[in-house]
């Protein structure tokens, strides 16, 4: 009897006590998760020069200001190469998820580029997709007066495409890195030895170092292109800035070229021989249609 | 007399476990606002899948937000908070669990409006901190609706706004609560 007594008040002695304790909140079915797509892999679009695999939110247009000195190895005359200035001015626009397009003018040889990207395949939190494949598909078009204008010249002549994929995967928070196969074809070369079809290979990848700092590298191979003496493969290493609503990726790089016609065919600067330029991207974000209903 | 004790103790146990004392939510509203006056935006946020449970017997209280699924009128904005701020990779979850104080002045069973102290612990960022505030408990029909409008310094979850930004992001966000509550069915 006393017994039986003592256990139902310890009973219930520990069930109010544990009813105090209670999580409660373990009681609710939580709908499972939405499959989640990893973001900011990047903190901007490119890494330097290249496209990362990176997109734009949906309704956002980057505004890109792009500078590219002279080589360092000018001296003090021309201010380390400060006195010369090339430039890319670019509007890109976010329009899905995972497809976005972009327009830029250059300096360099006038030159006016478009491109759309798109990944088929975006990695995912959960890791059941663990990379991005980007496509990128990009036209260029040199719009400086013909060198030749005597002989005939054809408006092909100044068009030139290039063709990305991009794979890449956000590591850890700090760390992405991505490789990307890329072909140029150029209509019109501007050195014989040149080919029109130049196949490359495209090494990128960011390091954070605080949340607001990452260093970036960008580098390319290319595999048929180069001619010896003349080009070279353009390489920059760089430090993304993200102040909030701009970007700035300052860099040094040997490549003046600011499209992927440019930079992967007229790299004409040697990092050993400190042709090396000082450079600086400048992207500022707009936010350019109101956000859906469910997600504000 | 031991037939007594027993039926007593069972019906004491069964009404424990059976009665209808618990109410929950899964859409509950959250807005915060970390707008300083010189800011020339609003650095606001919307949550609409707040998760409460109440027990009204006890006046236990309970919150889940999910940090991630806040929402920003700047896309740019909603990365940044959960980015740089939040860090919502490595603390997914916000939790408050604590206590109605004055559960007993609450009349769960009468519609009206009631005053309500909350105190207990805020879990945010990888800080866990007392809390105490003031709010409302609205009974219509039998359900409670919470309301509380209180304020949090962000700098004591360890969310550090750069001086960069400190004239635009203020260092105390504005929190304002709203969640309708139904019957927790088990």
């Amino acid at each position: 009897m006393k017994k039986i007594f003592t256990f139902f008040t310890l009973l219930i002695l520990f069930n109010t006590y544990s009813w105090a304790q209670e999580d409660l909140l373990s009681q609710i079915k939580l709908d499972s998760a939405k499959k989640e797509y990893v973001k900011s892999a990047f903190k901007s679009p490119r890494v330097i020069m290249s496209h990362s695999i990176e997109f734009l939110n949906p309704g956002t247009m980057d505004f890109r200001i792009l500078h590219r000195f002279g080589t360092l190895d000018q001296g003090y005359k021309n201010f380390y190469g400060l006195d010369q200035a090339s430039m890319r001015l670019g509007f890109d626009f976010g329009i899905k998820r995972n497809l976005m397009v972009g327009v830029g003018r250059s300096t360099y040889k006038k030159e006016v580029d478009v491109y759309a990207k798109y990944a088929p395949l975006q990695q995912t939190t959960d890791n059941k997709m663990p990379i991005t494949l980007a496509l990128v598909s990009g036209m260029t078009m040199n719009t400086s007066p013909w060198q030749n204008p005597n002989q005939k010249n054809f408006f092909t002549s100044r068009l030139g495409y290039y063709f990305q994929a991009i794979a890449g995967r956000k590591i850890n928070s700090k760390l992405t890195l991505q490789i990307a196969p890329t072909l140029v074809h150029t209509n019109l070369v501007v050195y014989d030895f040149q080919d029109n079809n130049v196949f490359a290979l495209g090494i990128g990848g960011r390091y954070k170092v605080s949340k607001r700092i990452a260093i970036t590298c960008d580098y390319y191979h290319n595999f048929n292109g180069l001619q010896e003496g003349i080009t070279y493969d353009p390489l920059s290493v760089g430090v993304d800035i993200e102040t909030g609503g701009h970007v700035f990726q300052l860099h040094f790089s040997n490549a003046t070229g600011m499209n992927e016609r440019a930079f992967i065919n007229e790299t004409y600067g040697r990092w050993g021989k400190g042709e090396i330029r000082w450079g600086f991207n400048l992207s500022r974000i707009f936010q350019i249609t109101k956000r859906k209903k469910n997600s504000w | 007399m031991k037939k007594v004790i027993l039926i007593t103790c069972c019906l004491f146990l069964i009404s424990i476990l059976h009665a209808q004392d618990k109410f929950f939510t899964k859409t509950g509203q959250l807005h915060f606002d970390a707008t300083t006056k010189s800011s020339p935006t609003t650095i606001e946020g919307k949550h609409k899948s707040v998760v409460a449970v109440l027990d009204i017997k006890t006046g236990n209280l309970q919150f889940s937000i999910l940090m991630k699924s806040f929402l920003f009128k700047q896309a740019l904005m909603e990365e940044h908070f959960n980015e740089n701020y939040v860090e919502s990779d490595k603390y997914p979850k916000c939790e408050f669990k604590g206590l109605v104080l004055n559960n007993v002045d609450v009349n769960y069973t009468k519609d009206g409006s009631y005053n309500a102290k909350v105190k207990g612990t805020l879990m945010m960022h990888g800080v866990t901190k007392e809390i105490e505030t003031t709010g409302k408990v609205i009974i219509k029909e039998g359900k409670p609706q919470l309301k509380a409008i209180f304020s949090i310094t962000l700098t004591d979850y360890n969310i550090s706004i750069p001086n960069l930004v400190s004239d635009e992001i203020s260092r105390v966000a504005t929190i304002d609560l709203d969640c309708n509550l139904e019957p927790l069915k088990k």
